[in-house]
């Protein structure tokens, strides 16, 4: 089974409930912890440990200047830009480049062979017992997060439990994430500004048949807006997390809640319990 | 000496637009036959990668100087490359005022 935890925007404590989850899971069983937030990894910092790392390539055109008689036709095939050609050399920005190959196969001169570079890295490390966490991470400057985020999750793929830490926003690195997953955890704030980007994120969920449900994070007991659209939407509610200064307080630390508060064990046992039952239901 | 300026329109009346890769024409000025002739920028909506693609319509019609309102990192390197020069026009005035500031030698050069 996949669980993905996903909110429509940072900071609503997606990362905390993703951590957390993992590590009460982990106690019962073998649980594998993807960050597919590539942009911003932050999973790491609540399970501090060594790692190892793998590059991500990404294909990108290699120029012969010998052969290149800068004809220009490999600039106008490019649909991104990635190429310019003036009369004495040809310039190439590889942060714009999708590795389509297409100037490969145009180039008259036979001047452009598809090499590999590095666009981001998978890092991977067994912080705890039963705990296996897998990173993406994309370089800085690169557009390619998708990519990334498919990696991290091929190296998790068949693995009986795996937890995602997905991306914020609701574009492709969100739908990348989603897509066949087995549940989504939708954490939001009870706020307008919470609703807003659950309903954003709710609606990729519905689009790719993924069931849902949502957790209410620093709930101070006025959730009527969030309840109000989740009972519109049919989605159920599954936790409430209250507004505390100490959960708040050993978050900002990086401390797994769960090992520092009995009651939290238990309460995201309960929660995992009826993710899984709704999961496995298709529910 | 062959200078593009961005425009709004196709006419040397229309009023400059400022950004560079996504002007909806480039007017190029040859400053021998003292006309203007304007090209459809095809790149104006496209999705990725407009500054660098719009620069090499200006290499392609061998032009030397640039007046715009500014110009993105990526197309700027490759203007530079070029070695076109960039002067940077926000009068909000048309193509033709812009062109007469820039020959008084009003108009500030991009580094
Ligand atoms: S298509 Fe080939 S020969 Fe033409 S400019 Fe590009 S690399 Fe050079
Ligand atoms: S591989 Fe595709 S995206 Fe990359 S430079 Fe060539 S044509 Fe452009």
């Amino acid at each position: 089974m996949r669980v993905v935890v996903a909110s429509g925007k940072g900071g609503t404590g997606k990362t905390l409930v993703a951590a957390n989850l993992a590590a009460v899971v982990a106690c019962l069983c073998d649980v594998v912890l993807v960050d597919c937030d590539v942009e911003e990894p932050n999973l790491h910092l609540f399970f501090p440990s060594e790692k190892k790392l793998l590059p991500v390539l990404a294909d990108v055109p290699v120029f012969d200047t010998v052969r290149c008689d800068h004809c220009g036709e490999c600039a106008r095939t490019c649909q991104y830009g990635a190429i310019v050609v003036l009369s004495q050399k040809n310039l190439f920005f590889p942060e714009m480049c999708h590795g389509c190959g297409g100037c490969e196969i145009v180039c008259p001169q036979g001047a452009i062979t598809m090499g590999k570079r590095e666009v981001g890295r998978i890092e991977f490390s067994r912080p705890r017992a039963g705990l296996t966490l897998v990173s993406g991470v994309l370089n800085e400057r690169e557009v390619a997060a998708p990519r990334v985020i498919r990696e991290a999750l091929r190296y998790a793929a068949g693995h009986p439990l795996v937890i995602c830490d997905a991306p914020p926003g609701t574009a492709c690195p969100l739908v990348e994430t989603l897509e066949g997953a087995d549940f989504c955890i939708l954490v939001t704030e009870p706020t307008p500004f919470g609703l807003h980007d659950l309903s954003l994120a709710a609606g990729v969920a519905g689009v790719l048949g993924v069931p849902a449900g949502v957790v209410i994070n620093r709930s101070i007991g006025e959730d009527e807006i969030i309840w109000r659209f989740c009972r519109s939407e049919n989605i159920p509610v599954l936790w409430t997390i209250p507004f505390e200064k100490r959960i708040a307080e050993l978050a900002n630390e990086g401390k797994v809640l769960t090992d520092e508060i009995p009651e939290m064990k238990e309460l995201f046992l309960r929660l995992f319990a009826e993710v899984r039952h709704r999961g496995e239901a298709g529910l | 000496m062959i200078i593009c300026i961005t425009s709004k329109g196709p006419k040397s009346t229309d009023p400059v637009e400022e950004r560079f890769g996504r002007s909806p024409y480039f007017l190029f000025h040859d400053t021998e036959k003292g006309d203007f002739d304007p090209v459809t920028n095809k790149f104006a909506d496209a999705a990725g990668g407009v500054g660098p693609r719009a620069a090499q319509v200006l290499i392609d019609r061998g032009a030397k100087v640039l007046i715009t309102g500014n110009v993105g990192g990526n197309a700027l390197s490759v203007i530079q490359a070029a070695g076109i020069e960039v002067f940077r026009y926000r009068d909000g005035g048309s193509v033709e005022d812009a062109f007469q500031k820039y020959q008084k030698g009003l108009l500030g050069k991009m580094a």
